[in-house]
């Protein structure tokens, strides 16, 4: 019960937050700006969201984005951790390729899209490249800067203990780090979740299965505003599942348990 | 064998520029099994750089460390010792029994067995009650204690101790000095212990080594017999007061600036 009423009162401000902005887009839509046509009702695109669970679109459309997205973010992890802590502990390898990982992450994953077309064509290949460019660097330079962050009297408790290596990486390093590599991992599932919608905002044919992406394209062609919104809504809305199912309660549970503050 | 071995030893930090420190120069001294040794002097005298040399913390710039018949190296990624600093160093995310029993987890031991052992070092050190705190839900003093019971956890054949009781209360202090001395009686346990504390180090020691700053070396060793070191009284007894001066006075013969023992408290 304790867990039901706290959620309650989390989510308390934001149903209030959500409440205000769906009430001044009513005003708006009311003030006639301008026609439905252009800025829809409320209303209006909650019908068109309605539409999409009728068809099956909704849920076969959500899931296809929010698996591949996840797919995607889980690989990131695979191979940003041992490249974050390789940058981070190997003196020679952080030279030269933390400022290759510097580099990527300030690039938009986007602009590889039209190149990986030509490669892979529009196929899921082509997703989980840009997903990977967009997540990765995030991934590993948050890792390496959360090992750099481990204070010394850390270190040397391990070396003490015998510690050192690869054998120091489960018990002292990952843990020591944990903090600045969850902010890394939440990162990097905002640039795996923003380069997945370009990808399939962009390659929305061929033989990818239909995604959130596909509802916007669908809806640009047919200039159907509300459709759009609820593709607008529903991508919002899986971006804040994650977020508040996978990444907050980890969250909670690493900063509380190490002192820090939770908010 | 000598459990500890050093000779001619050097350790120069930042050699070759402006600010170079002959932080220890040409320091040779032999420790025994089951000895307990402690290392006084000002601060700046590199009693800390020479036990941070045979944890093998710190890499000497010149000269032999021999641990437990190996290298340095070799003895610490054994865990042939246990080390306890002025600073506890646990791990956070770890609870208080779970930063004592890593190093027997390291070592391979069972649940149980670890259990167990952790159980017996949360009573030694009197903190049974905080056994599922994680390590900043405590005081600086507990945290200390905490650090000492993983020191001792695997009862290392050697301890190295940096100022561990330098955080404590007096009465903690006292009580640690004692289980120390007891257990080390139990175990055999070598143990070489920084210090700048002169009861403390004569309460504690078979061999008190005197050292002096600019550069870092061993000026004497004076040897304490307090027979019968586990005892109450050995506090009040003239052969204590008598180390005592001797340990103040060689610390005073080797004042290399004017005052007597900077740095070295007389509690």
């Amino acid at each position: 019960m304790s867990r039901l009423r706290s959620f309650a009162a989390a989510a308390k401000p934001f149903a209030l937050g959500m409440g205000a902005v769906v009430i001044v887009w009513q005003a708006i839509v009311w003030s006639k700006v301008k026609p439905t046509s252009q800025i829809p009702s409320p209303a209006m695109v909650a019908d068109a969201l309605g539409g999409l669970w009728s068809d099956g679109v909704l849920l076969s459309s959500v899931w296809n984005s929010l698996h591949r997205g996840v797919l995607g973010f889980l690989m990131s992890i695979l191979i940003a951790t041992p490249l974050g802590l390789a940058v981070a502990m190997v003196r020679g390898v952080r030279s030269f390729v933390r400022p290759v990982l510097s580099a990527l992450q300030q690039l938009p994953s986007v602009s590889w899209v039209p190149i990986s077309i030509v490669l892979f064509g529009t196929t899921s290949t082509t997703v989980y490249a840009i997903i990977l460019l967009g997540a990765v660097p995030s991934i590993a330079n948050s890792l390496v800067s959360g090992v750099d962050l481990i204070p010394p009297t850390q270190w040397r408790a391990a070396s003490m203990l015998g510690l050192g290596g690869l054998r120091s990486v489960r018990r002292v390093v990952l843990p020591a780090a944990m903090p600045g590599y969850l902010t890394g991992l939440e990162q990097g599932w905002a640039f795996a979740w923003r380069s997945l919608m370009a990808a399939e905002l962009i390659a929305s044919t061929g033989d990818l299965g239909s995604g959130l992406g596909n509802i916007l394209t669908v809806g640009r062609n047919s200039q159907d505003m509300s459709l759009m919104l609820a593709g607008v809504a529903l991508v919002l809305a899986c971006g804040l599942l994650v977020e508040k199912a996978g990444f907050s309660p980890l969250r909670r549970r690493v900063l509380s348990s190490r002192g820090l503050a939770v908010v | 064998m000598s459990t500890v071995s050093v000779s001619n030893l050097s350790k120069i930090f930042n050699e070759g520029k402006a600010n170079q420190v002959g932080a220890l120069v040409d320091v040779s001294l032999s420790i025994e099994k089951g000895e307990f040794v402690s290392l006084i002097g000002p601060s700046g005298c590199g009693k800390s750089t020479l036990l941070r040399l045979i944890a093998n913390l710190l890499e000497p710039t010149s000269g032999d460390i021999v641990v437990a018949g190996k290298s340095a190296k070799q003895s610490r990624l054994d865990q042939d010792y246990g080390m306890a600093f002025q600073q506890a160093g646990l791990f956070d995310w770890r609870t208080v029994t779970k930063n004592i029993e890593l190093p027997l987890e390291l070592k391979g031991w069972d649940k149980t067995k670890r259990e167990a052992r952790s159980r017996e070092m949360l009573d030694l050190v009197k903190l049974p009650e905080f056994a599922d705190h994680f390590p900043w839900q405590l005081s600086g003093g507990m945290q200390q204690r905490v650090a000492i019971a993983r020191a001792l956890a695997a009862h290392p054949p050697l301890l190295l101790m940096d100022e561990p009781f330098g955080a404590l209360d007096e009465m903690t202090r006292e009580h640690m000095q004692a289980e120390l001395l007891s257990i080390c009686a139990a175990t055999g346990t070598t143990v070489v212990f920084v210090t700048h504390s002169i009861p403390e180090a004569v309460y504690l020691s078979n061999r008190v080594v005197v050292m002096s700053p600019r550069p870092g070396r061993i000026t004497k060793i004076v040897d304490v017999n307090l027979d019968g070191h586990c005892n109450e009284t050995t506090r009040e007894r003239p052969e204590f007061f008598a180390a005592i001066t001797a340990v103040r006075e060689a610390l005073r013969a080797s004042g290399s600036h004017g005052h007597t023992g900077v740095g070295v408290e007389d509690r």
